[in-house]
């Protein structure tokens, strides 16, 4: 039974920590701007695509990580600064409306550069090597995104409570105007965090790619409203709960596209129901349910509707 | 808002109106015209055949988002139940074991005729509405935006569910059925006589929108008008929130099938996975671009969309020479680049879009006092 479930769940946790890369910039910015940052996954969609021109371009790969990740968060200070500041003190609905409008822009300009081809990934050779766990090959990209995302996710929770720009993060995310009084700089701290989601964005699509190998314009679509699902499951705002509803969601989703050879293999089906079809689903009807039953997520805090 | 009230309040002939409506014939008219005259392979019928499609769904989006409040983005979820039920419907029975081939002639063997089909597109999807709506409308703004998000994503799957073939044809597509060309009117040798095959989908469109306006203008509209405004206040005037926001959920969900039933025959074929969130972005930035909360909007921004996607910018994607020098930046998939840059341009600089929530015959009206300068902050 173990030998049957065990190469489900190890990809499980292993796009779980993608999507918890993912999540954790949705939710910090839902945090501070009360925005889903449509734009977001496709942000993670351009950092595969960046990787992919950029390492054809034949630099070695200790230069062209980091150079990715820069532009990225680049990237993602660019959206921010462009699209989303000239709305600050418009309806919430016209910041979506613009996010949504980034996304579509992403999109199309990679498809214009690409010419809406199927990209390869250039592999990494540490993290794509197979290696051997309790008897079921995997890469090594499967043990090392759980480790990196953790680290990651540490790191990140002692930048938030233990630093200043931290402290002005939490700050902003309580009270937009009070903290804006107290001498906040709020356009900055706004930065920061589209900087630190874009770059932790780069660092998933490195692992995420290696795992699927190619990048297309749409590819960043699925996996982000994926880990949006993840952040909100968490608790928006909250980033272990992102880290934690990403995981979830991953483990999930890789079960339920297995498990009809895993019913089958313990003899509990006789035939394939070809219940893979519902794996994304499955995500969006957890969705519906958290929303429905705690919309505030796991580990979400209570807010009241002021009139 | 006070707007529409406004316009309850005149008398019945009101010259603003009898313009708009003039102009409204003169449309149809010369779309008839137009038809019988041109060659039916040009791009035009292409576009406008579209656009009307377009525009019925822009609409039904429009009476959701922009006039009552909620931000919904099932629109696509919505179309593919409208668009399904359409296409099952209407295969005639001949054809339904070519179509059905792997799963032996499907389940349904009986056809309805198309104007009934469509209506049962309607009802399809609005029965879905009706029970999505009752857990998903208690959500608010962005949640309510990514619940019905997701139930689209849920329906797309489960129509390519391999169990449910005998139905939906698994993830092989639904092809064969009556489409916009079925309206031509032939003569006995298979020669067309009159060509309706652009016309009729401007009727079946134009219809759904007059009864949206009107439903807009009666007391229900001015209602979810309320709850968009304030729903606190609108409740404590007496309005049943609850029943007032599935009531327009269920509507804007009849339109959206019976537009989605409208895709399928403009396009031929129906296959779940064309449905994706994206035209659900496209349709809402239809809506944004027109001016939320202004059907005159959506319905012209849906045909300068539609224009501008299919045709007038197609050159952008093909290398263009002026003398001997050749513009640089063209090639495939430009059109699409200069396109969300504009976009990017309306979101941002000019968010009322064309016609803010003005209607077709506000623009013949002298400017109303009570509207100076209120107009952006509507929201």
């Amino acid at each position: 039974m173990f030998k049957t479930i065990l190469p489900y769940l190890l990809s499980g946790i292993s796009v779980g920590g993608q999507y918890a890369l993912i999540a954790i910039g949705y939710t910090m910015v839902y945090g501070i701007l009360r925005l889903i940052n449509f734009a977001h996954g496709d942000v993670f969609m351009v950092a595969g695509i960046l990787m992919v021109y950029i390492s054809a371009s034949g630099l070695p790969l200790y230069v062209s990580i980091p150079l990715v990740l820069i532009i990225t968060a680049g990237i993602g200070f660019l959206i921010e600064r462009v699209a989303y500041k000239p709305l600050r003190s418009a309806p919430r609905m016209s910041v979506m409306i613009s996010a949504i409008g980034v996304s579509y822009t992403l999109q199309n300009l990679v498809l214009y550069i690409t010419g809406g081809l199927n990209q390869f990934y250039p592999t990494i050779p540490f993290i794509s090597k197979s290696i051997t766990i309790f008897g079921a090959t995997t890469k090594m990209v499967t043990v090392v995104t759980p480790v990196l995302t953790l680290i990651l996710m540490i790191g990140l929770v002692l930048l938030i409570n233990y630093t200043k720009i931290g402290m002005a993060m939490r700050a902003v995310s309580k009270d937009f105007e009070t903290s804006s009084l107290m001498g906040i700089k709020i356009n900055n701290v706004i930065s920061a965090t589209f900087v630190i989601g874009s770059f932790l964005a780069g660092v998933g699509s490195l692992l995420y790619f290696t795992n699927y190998t190619t990048v297309i314009q749409t590819s960043g679509a699925m996996p982000g409203l994926k880990a949006f699902v993840a952040a909100v499951f968490g608790g928006i705002g909250s980033i272990p709960g992102a880290v934690v509803g990403a995981f979830i969601i991953g483990i999930c989703e890789s079960v339920i596209k297995g498990l009809d050879i895993i019913l089958f293999k313990l003899g509990l089906s006789k035939q394939m129901m070809g219940l893979a079809t519902f794996s994304d689903a499955f995500t969006f009807a957890l969705l519906i349910v958290i929303l429905i039953v705690k919309p505030t997520g796991l580990f979400g805090e209570k807010t009241t509707d002021k009139v | 808002m006070t707007k529409n009230i406004n316009n309850m309040q005149r008398k019945k002939l009101d010259p603003a109106v009898l313009i708009s409506a003039l102009i409204i014939a003169a449309v149809y008219v010369a779309v008839f015209v137009l038809e019988q005259i041109m060659p039916p392979t040009s791009m035009l019928f292409t576009v406008l055949k579209k656009a009307a499609v377009y525009a019925l769904v822009a609409v039904s989006m429009n009476l959701l988002n922009g006039f009552t409040g909620l931000f919904s983005l099932g629109q696509a979820g919505f179309m593919l139940i409208g668009a399904y039920a359409y296409g099952i419907f209407t295969i005639p029975v001949a054809q339904r074991a070519a179509v059905y081939q792997y799963y032996n002639g499907g389940l349904v063997q009986f056809s309805l005729p198309v104007i009934p089909a469509l209506v049962l597109a309607g009802l399809a999807a609005a029965a879905f509405a009706f029970l999505i709506g009752l857990p998903v409308l208690r959500l608010k703004s962005d949640y309510l935006a990514i619940a019905t998000l997701g139930f689209a994503e849920i329906v797309r799957s489960i129509f390519q569910w391999d169990k449910l073939g005998m139905l939906t044809n698994g993830s092989n597509m639904l092809r064969l059925f009556p489409t916009f060309n079925d309206f031509n009117i032939k003569n006995a040798e298979g020669e067309v006589v009159v060509y309706l095959s652009t016309l009729m989908p401007f009727v079946i469109a134009g219809v759904c929108i007059a009864l949206i306006v009107m439903l807009l203008h009666s007391s229900y509209g001015r209602s979810f008008m309320a709850i968009r405004d304030d729903e606190i206040s609108a409740e404590a005037m007496g309005i049943n929130l609850a029943k007032h926001k599935q009531l327009a959920f269920c509507i804007s969900s009849f339109f959206a099938g019976v537009g989605g039933a409208m895709l399928a025959m403009y396009s031929n074929s129906v296959q779940a996975k064309s449905f994706t969130s994206a035209m659900t972005y496209e349709i809402l930035l239809i809506v944004v671009i027109g001016g939320i909360g202004s059907v005159t909007g959506s319905c012209i921004s849906s045909f300068l969309f539609v224009a501008c996607s299919e045709w007038w910018l197609r050159f952008l994607d093909q290398k263009q020479m002026i003398g001997n020098f050749e513009v640089p930046l063209l090639r495939n998939g430009f059109r699409l680049v200069v396109f969300s840059v504009i976009i990017m341009v309306v979101v941002l600089f000019f968010r009322q879009g064309i016609m803010g929530t003005k209607e077709l015959p506000d623009l013949f009206r002298k400017k109303l006092p009570k509207k100076t300068g209120k107009e952006g902050e509507a929201k």
